[in-house]
């Protein structure tokens, strides 16, 4: 019987920040991370890259930036409801 | 470390068979080696810790609670690690002790007539760090020494930030507390020194209770309860079974230390802290925080216009740099500097030259963002 992919399936640790900002670092499973970038990239928009190791992304009014080695860091979402939202669309 | 576990792997201070007699030995020459490598006077005087954290805890704890009181004075800086700020704040609720928090300019630098304007007869005791783990600003310990003593009160330092990277000697200096962490030397986790002077052993209080640190445990049946006497600092302190392995491979640290020689390692640290902030200086959307002299040690902390320290701390990641980002557990002088966090480039006896170009060029990658 297929499963149903889940966001966990792709996620090993969301991380808050220390800092007046409110950034919020989600670490891909490392053999996760390829399928999870190439889920991403075809949902969000690219506005530039470095040497295919980091990606400067939009998704709807957010901006993020994904790295190669399996990090993502989200910048200005308030809450943990919006986040789960966004990356359930952007990795499902 | 694993000559310990391989071959004398025992509890130190408890049997008399022939591994526990051997750990101990191990452990306690361990201790006569760090009580060199910061020239204390007596090992009775290092007692070891879990690190620099629980150093200054067990000086809040075994030495505040015991010798302070209402209207008694805690002077602290703004620049300390929140590990020098919140035991006091602690046990300032407890005891009812009033905490004066001394200035820091917006350079980073003490603000020496702002101490001098708060020491009073009434301060007890003063906490700062000997180098900012923000900054790298080196305070003048011997003459801040010599304002605490002249007031009556003690010095507490935080050396997590010193005590690797430079010659410490305690009695020159004259501190009556010191506390430091084997992981920042090349040492362990879980492992750290508080050296205290002995004649304050005799006002403080254990900060724990367990096996080793008591003399004799006599239960009295009439009156049911249990006459206790305490063993000798620093046994005193360190209560139940200590990280010994740990206390081992901090030895054999200082031991590598020594071989390259502290002096060395201050001097290889200041040269490429000059070397990268000379070089970061040039790059456009850069700034940096606090002094940028010679003086410094090998600490930088930065922001890149338009980037979050996380996200440069992530950037540098993706090139097999590792810096921090946030506030290094110093938030208050984050405020005085008037940022939301930083990101903080640090050198050791390591780095190279090479290194620091490597880093320089991933900037002027980074700031192209």
């Amino acid at each position: 019987m297929p499963t149903i992919a889940a966001v966990d399936d792709y996620i090993a640790r969301i991380e808050g920040t220390c800092g007046a900002e409110s950034d919020i670092i989600v670490v891909l499973k490392f053999d996760k991370k390829d399928q999870a970038l190439e889920k991403i990239l075809k949902k969000a928009v690219l506005k530039s890259q470095i040497a295919g190791m980091i990606y400067d992304l939009r998704f709807e009014e957010y901006s993020f930036r994904v790295y190669a080695s399996g990090k993502i860091i989200f910048k200005g979402i308030q809450n943990k409801q919006t986040l789960n939202r966004i990356l359930a669309e952007l990795l499902l | 470390m694993v000559d310990y576990y391989e071959n004398n792997n025992a509890n130190v201070h408890r049997g008399v068979h022939s591994l526990s007699l051997e750990a101990t030995e191990m452990y306690e020459k361990s201790r006569e080696h760090v009580t060199k490598f910061i020239n204390a006077n007596d090992s009775s005087e290092i007692i070891f810790t879990r690190g620099a954290t629980e150093a200054i805890n067990l000086t809040a704890y075994a030495w505040g609670l015991n010798n302070l009181k209402e209207n008694d004075e805690v002077l602290i800086f703004l620049m300390e690690h929140h590990s020098n700020i919140i035991p006091w704040e602690i046990t300032a609720k407890l005891c009812g002790f009033k905490i004066k928090y001394v200035n820091v300019t917006s350079d980073g630098i003490l603000d020496i007539k702002d101490f001098e304007n708060k020491i009073s007869s009434k301060t007890k005791i003063v906490c700062l760090s000997h180098v900012s783990n923000v900054t790298g600003v080196a305070n003048d310990i011997k003459s801040l020494s010599k304002t605490t003593h002249d007031h009556g009160a003690v010095l507490l330092v935080d050396g997590a930030q010193s005590v690797p990277h430079m010659p410490i000697d305690v009695q020159n200096l004259d501190v009556d507390f010191l506390a430091f962490s084997g992981h920042k030397m090349l040492g362990p986790t879980g492992i750290g020194v508080l050296y205290t002077k002995k004649t304050l052993q005799q006002k403080m209080n254990p900060y724990q209770g367990g096996g080793e640190m008591i003399k004799d445990v006599t239960f009295n049946s009439e009156k049911q309860l249990c006459n206790i006497s305490w063993n000798e600092p620093p046994w005193k302190f360190e209560a139940g079974t200590p990280n010994i392995s740990g206390i081992i491979g901090l030895s054999a640290a200082i031991n590598y230390l020594e071989q390259i020689g502290m002096n060395n390692i201050l001097a290889h640290e200041q040269d490429l802290t000059k070397y990268a902030i000379e070089k970061m200086k040039s790059l456009t959307k850069i700034s940096i925080y606090g002094p940028t002299d010679s003086s410094k040690c090998g600490i930088i902390p930065f922001n890149i216009n338009g980037l979050s320290s996380h996200e440069v701390a992530l950037l540098c990641d993706s090139y097999g740099i590792t810096i921090r980002s946030g506030y290094h557990c110093a938030q208050p002088l984050h405020q005085i500097f008037q940022i939301p966090s930083s990101a903080r480039a640090s050198f050791y006896l390591y780095n190279t030259h090479e290194e620091i170009d490597y880093f320089l060029n991933v900037l002027k990658e980074v700031q192209t963002l």
